[in-house]
């Protein structure tokens, strides 16, 4: 089959590639960059297991073909660290006991991670909407919105400081 | 003396697993990537009954990357077209001339990459001749209906009947009650979905001669031996690796085709073979849990005193008995179903049958048909108050064993451990304020609004089990731990049963850190790899923590009775002049004379008293006295709307008592887990076939599992009443709540539709069927 040059960067690191045109971008991420944290649960978009984010927008990585993400940006589970340090919702999830077999738990975190960049003080009802694309099996999701709760805190607490610098520009 | 913080039992440990999972660095059987390796997809079946009149696979041989197309005749050659079960039946690995089931696996293709497999499936011809298929069991035991299994010597679709309890007794109490309530109850077909599906990784390495299969497994090493007998290659040429999990819930216990096609595929190819289930795939053929026709009575007093219990079951099995039960349990622990309640006698009768349908009986987070149990009594119990006009909390203390009958015979048969029935009742009813609960629903009532009130206190059965009685293909179930303790006083453990996120590398590594007085972050759990970790059954009906974890309780007590030795050498006195305290050897009357776990672990191999071996480690396969039975009080609130017939739970209050808790935070993280896959079932999940077999739910577009929008705000509390049995007093709790929380919800809209006449709701629990009643009723909006 045809094969189509893109490009993209994920996690910050650019990538070029030839894929076939109707390869998903869960299979190019997991396949072909071998990050293999994004994980596939079903084939009907229903699982939220692939999420990541593209251009800061969470989307499910099994309904996107990898050409449609041609110049974007990728961010998965594997990106969230910095400086070695775990980002607040990874942080969350493990304080909180937020995940048993994990599977699920890096789409959930994406998902978690887009919702507190656009609402950083959500209420327990507003964090369930967010996440009701995610299916968990395991933790009942009671741990799940104590661990988005817990990183909505910290991130809270630490955001004074980034918004002084981007005051400053 | 170390400073670092032991952390035993008790403490709310943080996982260790978490970190790897939480960056993403988990590693998943789709996650393993082989240099050559093929990827492998399957055929599968449009009919639920048809007969193969021809496979042609030119079309797809001849697509470019496609390496081979496998099919049942081939397999056949090889002896390996039907494999055993693990219940003694035999399932079709491919067919040869006859599909039984929807989605059955047909023919596999073998392809470079996995789009280039999924395009040569759909380019395998198969004609099919479809036959009459059988759906229903009832239908499928009367005289002349179409014969799932021809290949059988017996030519009915009645697989066994197997009976517990005193017949006889039983009846004369039923001719004599003053009462006698029965009912007909459905527990539906459902389907665990743990969201990794199956899958497994094959490499057969002709150098090494060595076959290492990594594979979604919930028990590695019982799957090695089933590997080794059907494939005849000696079992120290097999590993087996399950490595990270994606949940498992009873689904990943049987062998499926697939793992059978795979292997063999990699040793024909010589060549890495991945296959891969898709959702569909798993939803549609992997083994099925539940499907039991039930009818159910209960003889009682007139003022509420149950005196006996008589159930009969067709339980519908599809077309291969692929159930994993101990095998003198072809209906597993269904016998326990006389609950929480002391009564005279019981009978118990079940009927497995055949049907066109893919393999069921397997758990759905369940202790081998517990649910099934716990739903039966927990439901009857209501009916008989209603009946009666007894307050449902007033007819449970009436009934309940009392604490003082432990260790307690039920009239099955089975010995109950310890309980304490009316006081976790009693603190659930406190916590959620029962009586105000009455008060608003009598105003609510009043007010023509719905409301109900469900409790259920059920009684669990775990822990499988003692080698006089459990086995699976006659492999006893006892389960195994080995502890090896290094020079600088850290330990590495293994243990042979498998987490699917349980947490056991932190629970296990807390149970040595009580037992040797190492801090728990210098222990490490390895798990789930055949070549290292000591024999055991698996992970699967709350078996870890009563076999496993008591395996790992007493190896640990063996190293340190070894290290009383040590330490009376270090502290030159006798052995016996020595005790374990606050986590050291002390010497009796002078406490401050002592030698910690590190010290001593030191010495084992610098400095250990002649005549005695160096090292620091033991083993235990240990072989459980009895089962465990954990308990709990749940109650649940429920308002109905009355314009949609959708079922809200407002609130639920589940107070479990596991005996002795390891690890706090972890056991919470399973009761809300259990809860869930308990309203599932209670609320939305069904399979569903349309009349010719066909699956109408094989999508997660059809069959719903509650996201967190529709899975309440869950509670819990807890009573504890250790196992007196359990080295550690532990009973295990991870399907507790599955069984017991389903009952809790459907006996809470009972209550809420009972002034109307309603006494019985087969689950699922779906607004149309409600609104129907509401309809029936008069009372919809």
């Amino acid at each position: 089959m045809e094969r189509v040059p893109i490009q993209l960067t994920v996690n910050g690191q650019p990538y070029q590639a030839e894929v076939e045109p109707r390869m998903l971008l869960v299979h190019f991420i997991r396949d072909v960059l071998n990050l293999t944290g994004t994980h596939i649960g079903c084939d009907t978009t229903s699982c939220g297991a692939c999420t990541v984010l593209w251009d800061g927008r969470p989307v499910k990585s099994c309904t996107v073909f990898a050409v449609q993400a041609d110049g974007g940006e990728i961010q998965t589970v594997e990106g969230l660290e910095r400086d070695g340090q775990l980002h607040p919702v990874q942080e969350g999830f493990w304080e909180e006991h937020g995940l048993q077999c994990g599977f699920c738990t890096p789409g959930m975190i994406m998902t978690a991670v887009a919702l507190l960049q656009e609402n950083p003080d959500p209420s327990e009802e507003e964090i369930r909407k967010a996440i009701a694309g995610n299916l968990c099996r395991c933790t009942g999701y009671v741990n799940i919105v104590k661990a988005i709760q817990y990183a909505a805190r910290k991130m809270r607490e630490t955001a004074p400081a980034t918004a002084g610098i981007a005051g400053g520009e | 003396m170390t400073t670092t913080p032991i952390r035993g039992l008790g403490h709310p440990v943080k996982r260790k697993e978490d970190p790897r999972f939480i960056r993403g660095k988990g590693t998943y059987v789709d996650d393993i990537k082989l240099p050559g390796m093929l990827y492998l997809d399957i055929v599968r079946s449009p009919y639920a009954h048809a007969r193969i009149k021809r496979i042609d696979a030119s079309k797809a041989l001849a697509m470019p990357g496609v390496v081979d197309v496998i099919t049942g005749a081939e397999l056949e050659k090889a002896g390996l077209a039907w494999m055993p079960t693990l219940m003694s039946d035999r399932q079709m690995v491919l067919p040869t001339d006859r599909v039984v089931y929807y989605a059955q696996e047909v023919a596999a293709v073998v392809a470079t990459d996995r789009y280039t497999a999924a395009d040569a499936v759909l380019a395998v011809e198969v004609e099919y001749e479809p036959l009459t298929p059988v759906l229903d069991p009832f239908k499928a035991l009367e005289p002349g209906a179409p014969l799932v299994r021809p290949d059988r010597e017996q030519k009915t679709n009645h697989i066994w009947h197997w009976e517990a309890g005193d017949k006889e007794k039983t009846d004369r109490i039923f001719q004599e009650a003053q009462v006698v309530v029965s009912q007909d109850l459905y527990i539906p077909r459902i389907h665990v979905c743990s969201i990794e599906t199956c899958g497994c990784v094959v490499n057969y390495d002709r150098a090494t001669d060595k076959l290492t299969i990594w594979m979604t497994s919930q028990a590695p090493h019982a799957h090695r031996t089933v590997f080794s007998l059907v494939s005849g290659i000696p079992e120290h040429k097999i590993r087996i690796i399950s490595p990270d999990i994606g949940g498992g819930f009873g689904g990943k216990v049987p062998v499926y085709p697939g793992y059978v096609i795979a292997t063999y595929a990699a040793l024909k190819l010589g060549k890495p073979i991945k296959w891969i289930e898709d959702r569909s795939e798993n939803l549609q053929a992997d083994t099925f849990a539940r499907d039991y026709h039930i009818h159910a009575e209960l003889a009682a007093t007139r003022d509420g005193k149950i005196r006996a219990m008589r159930v009969h079951t067709v339980a519908d099995h599809g077309a291969f008995d692929a159930a994993a039960n101990p095998s003198k349990f072809p209906a597993g622990l269904f016998s326990v179903c006389t609950g929480s309640y002391d009564m005279e006698a019981a009978h118990v009768a079940v009927d497995g049958v055949y049907t066109n349908k893919p393999p069921g009986g397997v758990a759905y987070r369940c202790s081998f048909r517990v649910t099934e149990a716990v739903h039966t009594i927990e439901r009857m119990v209501d009916i008989l108050a209603d009946e009666l006009g007894m307050d449902p909390a007033e007819i449970r203390f009436k009934n309940f064993i009392r604490p003082e009958q432990f260790p307690y015979k039920s009239p099955t048969g089975w010995e109950y451990d310890s309980g304490n029935y009316p006081a976790t009742l009693q603190k659930a009813l406190d916590a959620i304020g029962y009586q105000e609960l009455r008060r608003e629903q009598a105003e609510r009532r009043a007010r023509g609004e719905l409301m109900g009130i469900g409790i259920s206190t059920f009684t669990e059965i775990v822990g499988a089990g003692p080698s006089h009685t459990f086995d699976i293909l006659g492999i006893k179930m006892f389960d195994s731990a080995e502890i090896r303790v290094h020079p600088t006083g850290s330990a590495i453990v293994r243990i042979g049963v498998q987490t699917q996120g349980q947490g056991h590398e932190t629970t296990f590594a807390q149970i040595v850190a009580e037992e040797l007085g190492l801090p728990v972050e210098n222990i490490i759990v390895e798990h789930g790899d055949t070549d290292t970790a000591p024999y055991g059954l698996g992970t699967y009906a709350s078996r870890s923590t009563p076999t496993a974890g008591a395996a790992t309780a007493v190896a640990a007590r063996k190293i340190r009775e070894k290290a009383r030795l040590i330490a009376a050498h270090l502290l030159e006195v006798s052995p016996d002049d020595l005790e374990w305290r606050d986590y050291a050897f002390r010497v009796k009357g002078a406490p401050d004379r002592f030698k910690t776990m590190q010290e001593i672990a030191f010495a084992a191999y610098t400095n250990f008293p002649q005549g005695l071996e160096g090292g620091l480690e033991a083993v235990c396969y240990y072989d459980p006295p009895n089962l465990t039975f954990p308990f709990g009080a749940y109650v649940c609130v429920v308002d109905i709307d009355r314009g949609t017939g959708q079922v809200k739970v407002r609130e639920f209050l589940a107070v479990d008592d596991c005996g002795t808790i390891i690890n706090p935070m972890i056991v919470e993280g399973q009761i809300h887990g259990g809860l869930t896959m308990g309203l599932a079932p209670a609320l939305f999940e069904e399979i569903v076939y349309d009349e010719n077999g066909t699956m109408l739910t094989g999508t997660f577009m059809d069959y719903l599992l509650p996201t967190a929008m529709e899975t309440p705000h869950w509670k819990t509390d807890k009573t504890v009443t250790p196992s007196p049995h359990h080295p550690l007093g532990a009973k295990g709790v991870g399907e507790s709540p599955t069984i017991g929380a389903p009952p809790a919800i459907v006996n809470a809209v009972v209550d809420a539709l009972s002034h109307l006449g309603v006494r019985h709701i087969d689950i699922p629990i779906t607004p149309a069927k409600v609104y129907q009643i509401l309809l029936e009723k008069g009372v919809a909006e």
